[in-house]
């Protein structure tokens, strides 16, 4: 199985006519057996289509054509309109929002987590790639065209959970060399806010039986690996964590620390060498590089499982 | 980034915190003037974007306005941790009854902001919250929700606060909160926040930084402060280096060569995306390589941004070779991005076969990628190769 999306998730598009919202639809419409895009939604541009995909001015207009609860939205949408955008898709009713978009203000997006967290919506993002299921669907710009995606990304035991797009593909794509595939991965995004954190991800994997392991990518900055390594102490997990930490040469570079409030509200930021005691300390094994990613996992798994 | 403290003041005083009588002097005659106009003793403090000003000697207590003139001399002269004060601020000296803390910062795992605060102003918060944590009250607030008293006058009575302080401190915070949600602030911090003999409030002091993506938001704002367009007020600024770079990046829209760092080894980094430009960088240095720049290529950068990179870094004083490495893209194309450097080298009378260390960019267009770099002779490597390993055949190739 998986989680978040499957075969059967109906999916919009918002901002479907810009230009990498045309490349993502079909990238997706492409991939697996094929993502269940049934509308895109651009203000002004009712009529339209877009790789067949018919394109409305609102989301209740799509809602309306669909006959029913769409599940998701993948928002592209430039970052001055992306609030309202996310805003109109949970409204609409729409339960799983893939924010795309990049540079929103901080304000912004804890304004959308709010509203999600209100409505029972889930957020993954802003700043990332979206979530692709191997050889099943995907719902974003991860992994590319079909052929490029199915080259790295195969089904399989993995959960993969990255805070950088492209990183999310190389990890998955040494885990496919490996012979471990991936039940789903997820590029969660890179800002300081994100509507989902590792750990936040961590029950839908573990009530996941296809799921057998995690492989996480991180970077220095903020405190969900913090959050991880608690969740994982706290919850017992049955899931074998392995990490791949990057940017470990920030530890030598010069911080600038202006206004003491933050250390009280989060605690003394870790540096990256704190990062990886405070994962070692629950347990997660961190790979010095990405290649001993697989031989990490492979014995923390369990006799049999993608042997 | 970070605004000064006379820009911070002026922040909350729009927000409607009562601030006090300050002025701003650039010379010491103008220091002389304001504390004229003030007539009394004053204080003079450095305005520099670091902290430690007390202990650097940035602030002084001048009794009379020969005083302040001989004091601003010596601050306007004084470098503290590296930096140059933009002006003085004087300040009347205030008869203070009480000095509280007030702070609104954001809470990344929670998702929401935090509003802090303490009946020990006037001293580090941090401290407070360590030693004497029945001092700091504390609670997250709604971005959705309209800012409503009642969240205020919680984190007010955790410390135990009752009576009528109580009622009139309530909308110094709500406001401070206001202030930070509407001009997309990081941080907001009055420290102390004063309590005259007549029961009346004034922000002594202020610290305001605000979110570097909202700053087109707040144009007319940052104009009316002073704060120039071109301003980064980064820890420190930009080399030339550097700004050739983002020039580089801002003279095209197509893809993204960004956040060119200045290093100085002989190995030049043409690499990307983010996440796989910190492996990468930490790779080289695992393997004893010394770069001689960070990047972040990204997006679908043109022939012309990419040649534009190499070119720059290629010709850094000291740089022998490139290596362009990327994590495996999906909509890069590394046809173009082959082209790109190539391009670069060649422009530059080099040849692309010995500049190049290695070309190691897996993903879309990769086989079109492969025949451009065969042509001319390109050392590359495909996914096969790890990007550590990558990064150590880049390191030998300048052995």
């Amino acid at each position: 199985m998986s989680i978040l999306i499957d075969a059967t998730t109906t999916f919009i598009v918002q901002g479907i006519t810009g230009r990498e919202a045309v490349n993502l639809t079909r990238e997706c419409l492409d991939y697996g057996e094929g993502a269940r895009v049934v509308a895109g939604v651009t203000p002004g541009r009712r009529g339209r289509e877009v790789h067949g995909v018919p394109v409305f001015d609102t989301v209740a207009q799509a809602v309306e054509h669909h006959g029913g609860p769409i599940d998701g939205s993948v928002v592209t949408v430039p970052p001055a309109f992306t609030r309202d955008a996310v805003f109109e898709a949970i409204e609409a009713g729409i339960r799983l929002l893939v924010i795309v978009t990049e540079r929103i203000p901080r304000r912004d997006v804890a304004q959308m987590v709010e509203l999600a967290r209100l409505r029972g919506a889930r957020i993954i993002g802003p700043n990332c790639l979206g979530i692709i299921v191997p050889g099943v669907v995907k719902m974003g710009g991860i992994g590319g065209p079909a052929r490029d995606a199915e080259k790295a990304y195969s089904p399989g035991p993995i959960g993969v959970i990255s805070r950088s797009g492209g990183m999310t593909t190389e990890m998955s794509s040494t885990l496919t060399a490996a012979g471990l595939g991936q039940s789903t991965a997820v590029s969660i995004g890179g800002d300081p806010i994100i509507g989902t954190s590792y750990a936040e991800l961590m029950p839908l994997f573990e009530a996941d039986e296809q799921t057998q392991g995690i492989v996480i990518y991180t970077e220095p900055g903020g405190r969900m690996e913090a959050e991880l390594a608690r969740w994982v102490r706290e919850h017992e997990s049955r899931l074998p964590v392995v990490a791949f930490m990057a940017g470990r040469f920030m530890d030598e570079m010069p911080g600038m620390s202006f206004g003491h409030a933050g250390t009280i509200v989060e605690g003394e930021e870790d540096t990256a060498t704190q990062k990886i005691a405070r994962l070692g300390e629950a347990g997660i094994a961190v790979a010095e590089e990405i290649s001993q990613i697989p031989a990490l996992m492979r014995e923390r798994l369990g006799a049999g499982v993608g042997a | 980034m970070r605004l000064f403290e006379y820009e911070a003041r002026e922040v909350v005083r729009r927000g409607g915190i009562p601030v006090t009588d300050f002025g701003v002097a650039n010379t010491p005659t103008e220091a002389r003037a304001i504390a004229e106009r003030i007539g009394g003793p004053v204080v003079i403090k450095s305005q520099v974007l670091t902290g430690g000003r007390m202990k650097a000697g940035g602030v002084r207590f001048p009794d009379d306005p020969e005083a302040a003139e001989r004091e601003a001399a010596e601050v306007l002269a004084l470098e503290i941790n590296g930096h140059r004060p933009r002006g003085v601020l004087v300040d009347p000296r205030a008869e203070v009854a009480r000095e509280f803390y007030a702070g609104v910062v954001w809470d990344g795992l929670r998702k929401q902001p935090v509003l802090l605060f303490s009946d020990m102003g006037g001293i580090d918060i941090e401290e407070v919250a360590a030693e004497h944590p029945d001092h700091v009250g504390r609670r997250h607030l709604s971005t959705l929700l309209p800012l409503s008293d009642f969240a205020a006058r919680d984190v007010i009575a955790q410390v135990g606060i009752t009576g009528p302080a109580l009622g009139k401190l309530a909308p110094m915070l709500t406001r401070l909160a206001q202030v930070f949600l509407e001009r997309d602030l990081l941080l907001a911090e009055i420290n102390p926040l004063g309590q005259l003999a007549d029961g009346s409030f004034v922000a002594l002091d202020a610290h305001v930084a605000m979110e570097d993506e909202a700053r087109p938001r707040h144009a007319a704002l940052l104009r009316e402060l002073g704060v120039g367009d071109e301003e980064t007020r980064e820890a420190r600024e930009p080399t030339a280096f550097e700004l050739a770079g983002e020039e580089v990046d801002s003279s095209d829209h197509r893809g993204v060569a960004g956040n060119v760092t200045e290093f100085d080894g002989d190995l030049g980094l043409v690499i990307g995306a983010g996440g796989g430009s910190l492996t990468l960088f930490d790779a080289v240095r695992n393997h004893g390589g010394r770069p001689a720049n960070y990047c972040e290529i990204g997006g679908n950068p043109s022939v012309r941004k990419a040649a534009g990179l190499t070119k720059l870094v290629l010709q850094k004083p000291g740089v022998n070779k490139i290596a362009v490495m990327m994590s495996i893209v999906s909509n890069t194309r590394v046809d173009i991005v082959a082209r790109g450097v190539i391009k670069g080298c060649l422009e530059l009378g080099h040849d692309p076969a010995e500049k190049i260390a290695i070309f190691r960019i897996p993903g879309a267009w990769e086989e079109e990628g492969v025949k451009i770099l065969e042509h001319y002779g390109v050392p590359y490597a495909d996914r096969s190769v790890s990007m550590h390993e990558a990064a150590r055949r880049a390191v030998e190739a300048l052995q």
